[in-house]
């Protein structure tokens, strides 16, 4: 028994660096679930005199998808988006982050908006309040306006069912 | 190593660490574009040096030149400006970020086997250190007998 120790040891300590490795480091738990989804009031793309809060969506689930006009990743999942906005299975909110109203305005008269608004955040405040890092983000926030769920990158039909699904299920939608 | 070695080695360790103390302090300095007031400037950087920068994970909240981490420092020295001390801006930052944003994890239940792991390791390592030493003085010298002496003799006298 003594003799296998220091194996037993190492290999306890190959399976914690194991873990470690398969872990993603950009997966920050977000310290915002379950509580109140943070209020703003912002203008809106191509519509200033009709700012957009997320007080309009209470009474339903919705999805606050972070993005912005020159994020790569954003455009991964563009399409997937619109797949998701046209079946009317959860409303979409697209905030602009950190760019201009114009350059928003541009792609998605060019490439279809996913959206039923684009609240612009061009100093990123809004985008600090929610602790973004980065686009694409995305959160679903409930019926009470409580976050229930945050991802962190592109959706694709994968991580939909795998992440978003059950979590609306749950929700009973 | 010979004596008269040692003193090059040592000087150029010596060296090494002063240059990079250097570059530490200066980088964030070069990152930060200031304000009017020196002492917020000063509170800034002293604090994010403590800080994480969310973007590229291994850099502080004032070396990064991260757009995010920019922004961050603004909101930051809004913060100062408005009379907020170190305190409340990190618990500002942590409600946003998590315990991530701070290279100093917090003492708090789900930490106390990160901060308490080291002394925890170190009573079981010098437990074991007293057993063995503890085992080796109650070993009792084996007196040898004349044939053992004199194998032990003949090995001796092989060498």
């Amino acid at each position: 028994m003594k003799r296998w120790l220091p194996l037993v040891l190492f290999l306890v300590l190959v399976g914690f660096f194991a873990k470690g490795l398969f872990l993603n480091p950009r997966e920050v738990p977000s310290p915002f679930i379950g509580r109140t989804a943070p209020a703003f009031t912002l203008p809106v793309v191509g519509n200033a005199g009709a700012p957009f809060s997320p007080a309009d969506m209470k009474g339903k689930i919705w999805m606050l998808n972070i993005w912005a006009p020159w994020c790569v990743s954003c455009r991964q999942e563009h399409g997937f988006l619109m797949q998701l906005a046209q079946s009317g299975r959860i409303p979409i909110v697209g905030l602009n982050w950190k760019d201009a109203d114009r350059e928003a305005q541009a792609l998605l008269a060019r490439t279809g908006s996913p959206y039923v608004a684009v609240p612009d955040d061009l100093d990123g405040r809004v985008g600090i309040d929610y602790g973004v890092t980065g686009t694409p983000e995305t959160y679903i926030i409930d019926r009470q306006g409580i976050v229930r769920l945050k991802h962190v990158g592109p959706i694709g039909p994968d991580v939909w069912q795998t992440k978003f699904e059950p979590t609306l299920k749950e929700l009973g939608a | 190593m010979k004596p008269g070695r040692i003193k090059p080695a040592l000087l150029a360790i010596l060296l090494a660490v002063s240059l990079s103390a250097q570059a530490r302090d200066a980088a964030p300095q070069a990152a930060l574009p200031s304000t009017d007031d020196p002492v917020i400037e000063q509170r800034l950087v002293n604090l994010a040096e403590d800080l994480r920068c969310l973007v590229c994970q291994n850099e502080s909240l004032a070396g990064s030149r991260a757009a995010l981490a920019e922004d961050l420092r603004r909101e930051i020295r809004t913060q100062m400006m408005a009379g907020k001390n170190d305190r409340e801006v990190v618990a500002y930052l942590t409600e946003r970020y998590g315990d991530f944003v701070l290279y100093r994890p917090p003492f708090k239940p789900v930490t106390w086997l990160l901060w308490l792991g080291p002394v925890l390791f170190l009573g079981i390592g010098g437990g074991a250190w007293y057993l063995t030493l503890r085992r080796r003085r109650d070993v009792q010298a084996v007196p040898l007998d004349e044939k053992k002496r004199a194998a032990a003799a003949q090995l001796l006298e092989e060498k």
